[in-house]
């Protein structure tokens, strides 16, 4: 469901001289590599890569899988308190979505010769990042609305692109996501039209879960692109084919008209439409706020990483019980 | 903590009947049968298959990659495969 450009940005601008040079493991390999970038065609799992490129690819795509994991949490929060039979069956399905759509990851992560058992083990040990977003808590039955809204909706905006990434494991996940995706953002937004149409207070509960929600998700597009670490070779590399600036840009201009639809105001005094540039200018984002939920200090960061765990250390009967059955049915077969 | 896992299978599935079994990712399962359930769990949400195969990955045998020349290029200078190598009269040309 989400992945952002989950660099931390730097105290100053990257350059051309400060960026390392590109290990050249194989000159022949190299070149033939380039030439299928430039081409515009898929690199597959067993094909030559640069090692940076395999780096790069394992750390982006195995957040990405870690964030739809973990984003299974602050929205299974709700299931049980969902107000209709309705809004309980559908929000099942979302986190049963996201559940999927980790597993899609994992698997193209896989391809690329890393275990499940290593990936696991970065993200409880807190190595790995995974979408900061999650870092927050839903308090209210709106807060679930408005992650289908703004949260699904800004994960769209990073995953169309992706589509076209040049890794073809990961290109074809996120088709397969993207698919999917689109009933996450209307569900969203359908159950926020049911409470703006409601009472006073449940409007009221939907225009306070905006405000707290808003500036985090502009967040999740990661840190302007002139502060992004990973953000250039990236680029080059065809796995990041739109800045982060940009998809930012593109939010922000697809929310607003949203907003108004719905009847609520964006928690932005700065957000004003601005006829020279054909796009909506927007207020200055607290980025130390995002350094520090990125680094382990948002509201729910070590509630989140303890339920992780706690889910993986609770089924290790399961998952030994399993593999000591299939060996035992195993045996018996040959001893037939 | 123990780590001992599952092992991983590809799966293949079928959408409708008249199509060929497509690849679409992988699982990690103990055995054929909750590979089969899982592959169902994660890949086919949506009505998207009819039929499912699940395969130990590794079971499979792929071509190596550095050998694409010698195993495609043969195919290159073949040309009289294709129809379009004969050139026939109007009459019969709709062979």
């Amino acid at each position: 469901m989400y992945t952002q450009a989950i660099d931390v940005p730097t105290d100053q601008p990257q350059d051309a001289k400060r960026a390392p040079a590109a290990v050249v493991d194989n000159p022949a390999y190299q070149e033939e590599f380039d030439a299928k970038l430039a081409r515009g065609e898929f690199i597959e799992a067993k094909d030559w890569m640069p090692e940076g490129y395999r780096k790069t690819l394992i750390r982006q795509i195995s957040q990405h899988a870690h964030s739809e994991i973990v984003g299974m949490l602050p929205e299974g929060n709700w299931i049980t308190r969902a107000p209709t039979l309705k809004r309980k069956s559908i929000l099942l399905a979302k986190v049963q979505d996201e559940g999927g759509h980790g597993l899609y990851l994992y698997a193209a992560a896989e391809t690329l010769g890393v275990s499940r058992d290593e990936l696991v083990e970065a993200l409880h040990a807190g190595k790995a990042k995974y979408s900061s977003i999650f870092n927050y808590p839903t308090l209210t039955w709106a807060d679930i609305g408005v992650i289908g809204w703004l949260v699904d909706g800004a994960a769209i905006m990073n995953q169309i692109p992706l589509c076209r990434c040049s890794y073809g494991p990961y290109a074809r996940a996120m088709v397969r996501v993207c698919k999917e995706e689109s009933f996450h953002q209307r569900q969203g937004f359908d159950l926020l039209l049911a409470l703006m149409r409601g009472s006073r207070e449940q409007r009221d509960m939907v225009q306070d879960a905006t405000n707290r929600w808003w500036w985090p998700v502009l967040m999740m597009f990661g840190p302007h692109d002139s502060h992004s670490e990973h953000g250039e070779q990236s680029a080059k590399w065809g796995i990041k084919r739109i800045s982060n600036d940009e998809l930012r840009q593109k939010f922000i201009d697809a929310a607003v008209p949203q907003a108004r639809v719905l009847g609520v105001t964006l928690p932005d005094a700065k957000l004003m439409w601005n006829e020279a540039r054909g796009h909506y200018d927007y207020g200055e984002i607290d980025w130390t706020e995002f350094r520090n939920v990125i680094n382990g200090h948002g509201p729910c960061n070590r509630e989140r990483l303890a339920a992780r765990v706690k889910a993986w250390e609770d089924g290790a009967w399961v998952r030994q019980a399993a593999l000591a059955y299939a060996r035992k049915q195993e045996l018996k077969g040959n001893a037939a | 903590m123990e780590r001992k896992e599952w092992p991983l299978w590809e799966v293949f599935i079928r959408s409708r009947n008249g199509l060929d079994h497509k690849h679409c990712g992988s699982v990690h399962a103990p055995d054929a049968g909750i590979a089969l359930q899982s592959a169902r769990d994660v890949y086919t949400r949506r009505q998207e298959g009819v039929s499912i195969w699940v395969v130990r990955a590794d079971q499979i045998h792929a071509s190596d990659p550095d050998a694409k020349p010698e195993m495609f290029d043969p195919a290159d200078d073949k040309i009289y495969r294709h129809p379009t190598f004969y050139k026939l009269p109007d009459e019969v040309d709709h062979m």
